[in-house]
């Protein structure tokens, strides 16, 4: 278990460099001098010759590759040419929201989807299957910014019951419940589509399997059974809640635009439009760490579930 | 388990009133800007940096009379109580300074406070020189050379020529105080706990989020001490996000609602406010390079744009069509011997006598720079994407490439030949022309050319040279306007520009806001307003 762990953890460090490499060659690819690229127009001399120094733009690729990398691994990501603030704090900020943002909107997803992916394949060919299986079709076909701009008509605009926009300002946990509901639901969406399905057909395959027959003639109540048959789906279902949370944390740029909630996506979406090269180089590189832990996480979770795969 | 998800739900759902209840006396605007303001003085965004966070913490010298809504806001005095140009030496001019005006940090304004504001935006070797701020309105300051403190509420400000724009460059120098600074020794720092003279003063600032401020009970103008308690700015540069925001009671004001949903928001109860103000929404022209270094192609481009349709179809009448700088009835419009109205068919004739109709010079291929929504900026992918249609349809292929408004007026300012806008043939920026210099002398003065001032162009004409000097020599008003027609005639025909619309400011406020008037200007006085 240890060894596959720590074999899992050296994979994950080539990986992490790749994601590394291509950032840092962004200043490098935007039309121009690199400097303008990582500083405001602007700046002064003073200014520009401590950027110089901190890239070290007068040395060779590879070695101002490893100065920034340092630098990177210190926590410092440079200073925003829109706000000229330190990069960091724009991005810890957002990615606090958008942290929040991803575990509400995957955990409604989660139990949702696991729960009407297990009914689904136990209740299968019935109405209630049939009724799962449409949610999960409309789950991930209806672009969910579209689904955000029709629950903020719905829930904001005719009903006015909860804020169209925005992070909650106002103190208060409801405060802020408030204004995550409706982005959290339209964020689940496509997650609780993908669970459903992907739940569903891991439990009926496991249903079809002859021990399950053999468990249901050996006299085994349903309840038991069940149970058998969720531990055996467990590692798949896992690999796909993994994943998904993944793409809750990068994929949210359009969600969080349409709700201007202020995490990775809208930060991201507006360095673009602002050519923030240093940002986007810091969003960039948080989001893609922090998708390779999580991979991590549930590769290891999986092992602890089923011991078969650290043996492999 | 039912019974606590519907108590759950009752409770969030329950709490949308205390919205209501918390916005007594506060007004909540959603500005286009997809970021906060820069609050360290000189202000970026545009213009509506100016109108709600210029204008509001800081003041001029000489201020914008935003009072009424049926003329053109008028220059009153500001922090100075008088000015004049003096007699003996016309490069000088005499400011008194008023009196017992005070910062919101508690310390007093006077002769030395102008003298470090000034600093802060010329003297590049001054410890308080603000690099970022300086870029932000050195442009529009091109004629001040100098200042000097005569006593403590007299300054004298020196300039290159003798020049009867002067009060039109002082109205966008704002007054910082240099106590805040002092304290801090640092713009970024400054610009966190800001402090000026204006109406309202800074309590919290969340970058890329939220501005709030309140009222400054001690603004030294009684009749300009605000009605509301508290101002929040939300960036919301979305138009369907601001609209949202607004009919779910969000924010209370926005700017520039989407023009398909004025009839809704009047038949839910909104008001819709417009008025004319000098504003062009236009694309300025690379003039060195092909293809709009030929005035045939720049005539056929301003004939091939359906005006009429933009207005009327697209923007639901928020704005009228522009076929000059200025529009007609204004004193500086005169008789231009073109009027651009829509005519492919005349455009299609010119460009063929540009020789864009042979094999290797078809079609004529432009790349411009656009924004994503922004001050004056109005719907610009909507309406960029019907005149690209339009320019198409001509044999004109432009190629868009949209930024972040703050991003374009930032390459902007820096002029065509640099490594970044090398490949660009336009910029679509709105103009205003408040005055004389912001309307001709900074972009049509081959003397103006960046880093100057902002003649990207660039456009170089003796004649429109000879024109605006003489128009800076002339301190009679009626006897400029004439002048300024001439060469207001002169610009239409040469058409560096695409001339497309000029807009009518449309913005949508919610019932509860009252006393709130529509100035014919870019600026707006928000001391009158108050909510519910």
């Amino acid at each position: 278990m240890w060894a596959y762990a720590g074999r899992r953890l050296l994979l994950a460090i080539p990986t992490l460099l790749g994601a590394s490499i291509i950032v840092f060659a962004m200043v490098h690819l935007a039309p121009g001098d690199p400097i303008a690229a990582v500083m405001p127009a602007e700046s002064s001399q003073a200014e520009i010759e401590a950027t110089k120094r901190a890239y070290g733009f007068d040395k060779p690729l590879p070695v101002q590759y490893l100065v920034w990398l340092g630098r990177v691994a210190q926590g410092d990501l440079g200073k925003s040419i829109a706000t000229r603030r330190a990069v960091i704090l724009d991005v810890r900020d957002a990615l606090a929201n958008s942290l929040v943002l991803a575990l509400s909107s995957s955990l409604l997803a989660f139990v949702l989807g696991v729960a009407l992916g297990l009914l689904a394949a136990f209740r299968q060919g019935r109405a209630l299957d049939k009724l799962a299986s449409a949610i999960a079709v409309v789950g991930v076909s209806v672009p969910h910014y579209w689904a955000g701009i029709i629950l903020i008509i719905i829930f904001s605009v005719q009903l006015n019951w909860l804020p169209a926009m925005g992070a909650a300002n106002d103190p208060g946990v409801l405060a802020y419940l408030r204004h995550i509901t409706l982005p959290t639901v339209a964020l689940a969406l496509i997650p609780l589509g993908v669970i459903t399905r992907v739940v569903r057909s891991a439990a009926l395959d496991i249903l079809n399997q002859e021990f399950v027959l053999a468990l249901r003639a050996k006299g085994l109540a349903a309840r038991r059974v069940f149970a058998h048959v969720v531990k055996n789906a467990a590692p798949q279902i896992l690999t796909v809640l993994g994943l998904q949370f993944g793409f809750q944390l990068g994929g949210s740029v359009l969600v969080e635009a349409v709700f201007s909630w202020p995490g990775t996506g809208y930060l991201l979406n507006l360095a673009i439009f602002q050519r923030d090269i240093p940002v986007l180089q810091g969003v960039i590189l948080v989001l893609a760490t922090f998708f390779v832990l999580l991979n991590l996480a549930v590769d290891l979770l999986q092992t602890v579930v089923d011991p078969r795969i650290a043996r492999h | 388990m039912r019974r606590v998800v519907t108590l759950l739900l009752a409770a969030v759902f329950s709490l949308s009133w205390t919205d209501i209840a918390f916005a007594q006396g506060t007004l909540r605007i959603g500005m286009t800007a997809s970021d906060i303001p820069y609050t360290g003085g000189q202000t970026d965004n545009g213009f509506e940096g100016f109108r709600f966070v210029g204008y509001q913490i800081y003041e001029p010298l000489i201020a914008w009379d935003l009072t009424r809504g049926d003329r053109l806001a008028p220059l009153v005095p500001g922090l100075a109580e008088s000015w004049e140009v003096r007699r003996d030496q016309p490069t000088k001019w005499v400011f008194k300074l008023r009196k017992g005006v005070t910062f919101h940090d508690g310390s007093p304004f006077n002769a030395d406070a102008v003298v470090f504001s000034y600093e802060s935006i010329k003297k590049k070797d001054a410890p308080h020189f603000d690099s970022y701020g300086s870029g932000q309105v050195s442009f529009r300051l091109a004629s001040l050379t100098g200042i000097t403190k005569i006593d403590d509420h007299t300054v004298e400000f020196e300039t290159n020529k003798p020049t009867s724009f002067v009060p039109y460059q002082v109205c966008y120098m704002l007054i910082v105080s240099p106590t805040q600074w002092n304290k801090v020794k640092d713009w970024r720092k400054f610009a966190e706990q800001p402090s000026g003279t204006g109406p309202f003063r800074v309590t919290k600032f969340v970058p890329r989020e939220r501005l709030e401020l309140e009222a400054y009970r001690s603004y030294w103008d009684a009749k300009r001490r605000p009605k509301i308690d508290r101002l929040v700015l939300l960036p919301l540069p979305e138009p369907t996000t601001r609209l949202a925001a607004l009919r779910s009671g969000q924010v209370d004001w926005i700017e520039v609602p989407p023009p398909d949903s004025i009839p809704q928001l009047k038949g839910g109860g909104f008001q819709i406010t417009m008025n004319s103000y000098p504003h062009n929404w236009t694309h300025t022209l690379r003039l060195d390079k092909e293809p709009w270094n030929n005035k045939l192609v720049r005539k056929a481009a301003n004939y091939a744009v359906d005006r009429v349709g933009i207005c009327k179809s697209l923007l639901n009448d928020t704005c009228v069509p522009a076929t000059g700088v200025v529009y007609k009835g204004h004193p500086w419009f005169g008789k231009p011997k073109e009027t651009y109205d829509y005519n492919p068919a005349k455009a299609r004739e010119l460009l063929r006598q540009a020789g864009f109709d042979g094999v290797s010079k078809r079609p004529a291929r432009a790349v411009h720079l656009i924004s994503t929504s922004g001050s004056g900026q109005m719907l610009p992918l909507a309406m960029n994407e019907l005149i690209q249609k339009n320019l198409k349809e001509v044999g004109i292929d432009v190629d868009l490439q949209p930024v972040e408004w703050n991003t374009l007026l930032t390459r902007w300012r820096a002029g065509f030949k640099t490594a970044e806008n090398e490949g660009l043939n336009a910029w679509n920026i709105s103009w205003n022309f408040l005055e004389p210099w912001s309307g001709f002398g900074r972009f049509f003065h081959s003397k103006a050319v960046v880093p100057v001032a902002v003649n990207t162009m660039p456009y170089i004409n003796p004649e429109a040279d000879r024109l605006i000097d003489e128009a800076e020599r002339t301190f009679d008003v009626g006897k400029q306007n004439e002048i300024l027609a001439r060469l207001h005639e002169l610009v239409v025909d040469d058409a560096p520009w695409i001339f497309v619309v000029h807009d009518q400011n449309p913005r949508a406020l919610s019932a509860r806001v009252k006393g709130f008037v529509q100035p014919q200007s870019w600026f707006v006085d928000l001391t009158s307003v108050t909510v519910r």
